[in-house]
């Protein structure tokens, strides 16, 4: 019987290659963005999982805020990715560094 | 082993190793592609859960929108792809060191750890019966009483967004003819054109 640990371990696991995917890909925001997209599901994953077994449904509400904030992110941060590749000619960023931070 | 337990293990699976391809392959649209393989199997989860209008909003909000986004980008920018990837050998140890000691992290916490005993009278929003009220109804009965705020608040955050994204991709570009509506309309006959009286037999 599939119970919430198998949820939250799928959820885990999903969590553990985004935040590998972020250190593997250190130069390709693209793929930055997408391990991110990737994070925010693993959250939803947990929330569904537990909005489901406890009987709760503040769990779901929850999920789709967290989906609204990830799809605007994803909207301004490629935005951001297409004036920067305007300006620079490049996606690396490690070398953005216009504002000498 | 029932029919959804078998479902259960085939979305798992499919989604950790689509997750894992999602992060190392070389081409950014398979990426893309994989990516939208694991929302695909993460909505199959959520229906296994019985959140059937959260899958869905999966499937058309991340599918049909941002994956899209991320397509269109990833195909409208001419990145030299195979130079970004040059590094990736020399971050692997690190990021597998990084990605073991987390996953150790979270197996410590696994092993021990149970609700708390009145984990079950503090639920804010039980659910009803589902055999009565299906989940979207519920859903949105809950959203818009309890929750009406941040539901207008996350709109509010989208349109923030979009106007964003908007002002920063905008630009005017001088080797395109714009219409100018205030100039049309300023246009005077005078201005656009002159008459010439033409004599019969010799044209102008």
């Amino acid at each position: 019987m599939v119970g919430l640990e198998h949820y939250l371990t799928v959820a885990a696991a999903l969590f553990v290659i985004g935040i590998f995917g972020l250190f593997l890909n250190r130069k390709n925001i693209i793929i930055i963005l997408m391990s991110i997209e990737m994070i925010l599901l693993s959250v939803n994953i947990n929330l569904v999982a537990f909005s489901s077994f406890l009987g709760d449904l503040t769990g779901q509400i929850f999920t789709m805020l967290v989906l609204t904030v990830a799809a605007a992110e994803a909207a301004i941060g490629l935005a951001i990715l297409v004036s920067f590749f305007r300006n620079r000619g490049t996606i690396d960023v490690e070398d953005v560094n216009v504002m000498k931070g | 082993m029932t029919v959804a337990d078998y479902a259960f293990y085939l979305f798992a699976i499919v989604m950790l190793v689509a997750g894992v391809f999602t992060v190392v392959s070389r081409n950014p649209v398979h990426s893309v592609l994989w990516l939208i393989v694991t929302f695909l199997t993460a909505s199959g989860l959520f229906v296994l859960l019985g959140a059937e209008f959260v899958a869905m909003l999966l499937v058309i909000v991340y599918v049909g929108a941002v994956m899209v986004l991320f397509l269109f980008v990833v195909m409208m920018l001419d990145v030299d792809f195979a130079e970004l990837k040059a590094g990736m050998a020399k971050y692997l140890p690190f990021a597998l060191l990084i990605g073991v000691v987390l996953l150790l992290q979270m197996g410590f916490a696994f092993g021990d750890w149970h609700s708390a005993e009145g984990a079950e009278a503090l639920r804010r929003s039980v659910t009803p019966d589902a055999t009565e009220v299906h989940n979207t109804a519920a859903l949105g009965q809950l959203m818009y009483d309890d929750y009406l705020m941040l539901f207008q608040l996350a709109g509010l955050i989208l349109l923030v967004a979009m106007i964003g994204a908007i002002v920063l991709t905008l630009r005017h570009r001088s080797d395109v003819k714009r219409q100018n509506v205030l100039k049309q309309m300023y246009r005077k006959p005078e201005e656009s054109f002159e008459m010439k009286d033409v004599k019969p037999g010799q044209g102008l």
